[in-house]
């Protein structure tokens, strides 16, 4: 190929004794060809590069469109979320308008068809919710809680009328939701829960009594999908709005995780709500574990999207760290700790992957989400603590960043099902036995 | 108002990365490095989809001339809200040649072919920085060295877009997916008449020459020394 280009090079100079040396250069097509495929052979294949921004090459499993979806929200969350967080984290302040900004964009509720939301993939959602994790947990709870908590079981479970009056709402973010599931006294064990909901024929209404906390967005929320037991015993879905009598959401104070979004209680105090605002179509624990499902599968990825954030930034850290003479990334402890880092998020981003792609094809199984979210959120956990430590005494300064990850994580690995429960779960998928109760 | 634009779109290395040269000085590292589209067509497709809005214009297309990659810039311009894309197919050998003219030549050849009445592109011409869609004419602002100039012109015209032109759009994701219906069409050079051939030859590409140290003197005296020593005086 080089002899060829250069023969051609020579033969469009208008240099006289150039000229000669092309004519002696130039052999007939027929042995021009023959040179040229022996030249392809030698040519040895061009080396594969390692790149250890993605290892495996998750970006040539992607669609174009997925590719499209997750560049333009990393501009987003870079251009617009970054800048607020350290000062947001630093003294609690959860901006309101990030809901209407993420609204704009389409990306609450986006795996919903219809009603103003965008009708994407599920690995579209789970590349969007990486990207905001990046940014910060607390963001992308507050997004997981409007998109799987709240928007999915009014379009799984609800009925026509109660989806067109709050998906489109919800979709853009005028107004934000809750999902009220634990309670004070029951968190792993919802079955148990104490919130009841009385039928009232006459009026044709529920009567809710009980109390849920923990509850991400309900200070601020319009809001609230709360789940009671009925006077059958069966767990129902109840959508509530602000402004009910008996109705009040006040905020945990002294939270030292996830900061940026404001979490308080559900108090419910014989709240009075019309029957259709029920949701028809959930009976029993299964409506809200089908929420928490989809909820936890974006988890799965915001998680090790954290994680990535932590590794990069300790791995230029300790390039630009000098001590006896050496940037710490020269040293083998440092080394190791990154090649593990490494290995388990490019892993667990496979993992992820493919467990999208099982639930586009609706394949999935919910003891796969538990899986992985148990495996993203202790593997993120982790390496978050580890590059803390990494950074030295500039790790827990929140200039840094990684400690707000740190924190964060510690709820993230606890909510939505703890690292213990999801264990019990795969060990009774695994042997047959239970093991939640001390009974039989 | 039934006018059409069309606006150029270019896939280029992404801003943020740091460019370098191959080693055999044939020109720079393209190879796994990041592509996106060029931020002033960016501009530009913002232009067009704002005259749109404003329903000064029926329909934006978006070009882009460069082997089968330049379909992703074509798409996010989709994206963004123009209506269709036309991908103009040059690869290889015939890409790295393509210079201003050929592609100059292939937007006149597609204006006429599509009937076109407004050509936005991106940075080096006109460096518009308001525009005021009127009856047959146009009516733009620019910004010169010496301040801001206005001028009339008559269509078809073709404006480059500055920085302040406007802030390019967030593409939202139901334009994503929606984007994946529009039409993009394929044609060759050769099918609008176009000669690719170059003029030009790249003999070799080189990195800037790094700046060298500078020399501290004492007094004006050796100043004056060093600069006639230098030949500069």
């Amino acid at each position: 190929m080089a002899l060829r280009s250069v023969a051609a090079r020579l033969l469009r100079c208008h240099h006289q004794k150039v000229a000669c040396t092309a004519g002696r250069n130039q052999g007939t097509s027929a042995a021009q060809k023959e040179k040229d495929a022996k030249l392809e052979q030698k040519t040895k294949p061009s080396k594969v590069q390692f790149d250890w921004q993605d290892a495996l090459c998750l970006e040539s499993q992607l669609t174009e469109e997925e590719t499209m979806i997750r560049d333009t929200f990393r501009t987003y969350c870079q251009d617009k979320l970054m800048p607020r967080i350290l000062l947001a984290n630093r003294n609690e302040v959860f901006h309101r308008e990030i809901l209407t900004e993420m609204g704009e964009l389409g990306v609450l509720g986006p795996t919903i068809k219809g009603y103003g939301c965008a009708g994407t993939s599920y690995v579209a959602y789970g590349l969007i919710a990486r990207e905001v994790e990046k940014v910060d947990s607390a963001y992308r709870s507050v997004m997981s809680v409007q998109s799987s908590l709240v928007m999915h079981p009014i379009y799984a479970y609800g009925s026509e009328e109660q989806k067109q009056k709050y998906l489109p709402k919800l979709a853009t973010g005028e107004l934000l939701g809750c999902f009220g599931l634990t309670e004070p006294n029951h968190g792993s064990d919802p079955g148990g829960m104490e919130t009841r909901a009385r039928y009232n024929p006459s009026s044709r209404t529920f009567t809710l009594n009980g109390s849920k906390t923990w509850i991400t967005n309900s200070p601020m929320a319009d809001v609230c999908v709360v789940w009671a037991k009925c006077e059958d015993g069966k767990v129902r879905g109840f959508i509530l709005e602000r402004g009910l009598k008996g109705l009040s959401t006040p905020k945990i104070e002294g939270k030292f995780s996830l900061r940026a979004s404001t979490t308080g209680m559900i108090i419910m105090e014989d709240v009075e709500v019309p029957e259709d605002c029920l949701l028809p179509h959930a009976s029993g624990l299964a409506g809200p574990f089908g929420c928490l499902n989809n909820a936890r599968y974006g988890i799965s990825w915001g998680a090790l999207g954290a994680a990535e954030f932590c590794f990069h930034t300790a791995r230029q850290y300790t390039l630009d760290r000098i001590q006896f003479g050496v940037p710490l990334a020269r040293n083998q402890l440092i080394q190791k700790k990154m090649a593990d880092m490494l290995t388990e998020i490019t892993i667990g981003l496979q993992a992820c992957l493919q467990l999208g792609r099982l639930m586009d094809q609706k394949k999935s199984a919910p003891e796969m989400v538990s899986m992985l979210k148990r495996n993203s959120c202790g593997k993120a956990l982790d390496i978050a603590r580890q590059c803390r430590d990494m950074l030295g005494g500039n790790g827990i300064a929140d200039e840094y960043h990684v400690i707000r990850h740190v924190m964060n994580l510690e709820a993230v690995n606890t909510y939505e099902g703890t690292h213990d429960i999801h264990a019990l779960i795969l060990g009774r998928a695994i042997t047959g036995l239970q093991s939640f109760t001390v009974g039989k | 108002m039934s006018a059409r634009v069309l606006v150029g779109v270019k896939r280029v290395i992404d801003y943020a990365v740091k460019i370098r040269v191959k080693p055999d000085k044939t020109g720079v590292v393209t190879d796994g490095v990041k592509h996106s589209m060029n931020p002033f067509c960016e501009i530009a497709i913002e232009e067009a989809v704002r005259l749109k809005e404003k329903k000064l214009i029926k329909e934006v297309i978006a070009v882009s001339c460069g082997p089968q990659q330049s379909q992703e810039t074509i798409r996010t311009a989709l994206a963004m809200g123009a209506d269709r894309g036309i991908h103009v197919d040059v690869s290889g050998k015939d890409y790295e040649n393509l210079g201003p003219l050929q592609v100059s030549k292939i937007l006149a050849a597609l204006a006429k072919k599509e009937d076109v009445r407004l050509i936005i592109l991106g940075k080096q011409g006109t460096f518009a920085s308001q525009v005021d869609f009127q009856e047959d004419s146009l009516k733009v602002e620019r910004e010169i060295d010496g301040g801001l100039e206005t001028i009339k012109i008559k269509m078809p015209a073709v404006v480059t877009a500055d920085l302040r032109l406007n802030e390019p759009r967030y593409a939202t994701l139901p334009n994503i997916m929606k984007a994946k219906k529009k039409k993009i069409d394929t044609v060759k050079p050769s099918d609008l008449g176009v000669d690719l051939s170059s003029q030009l030859e790249v003999l070799s590409v080189e990195e800037p020459s790094q700046r060298q140290a500078g020399v501290k003197v004492e007094t004006v005296e050796d100043l004056i020394k060093k600069l006639r020593d230098s030949g500069r005086i």
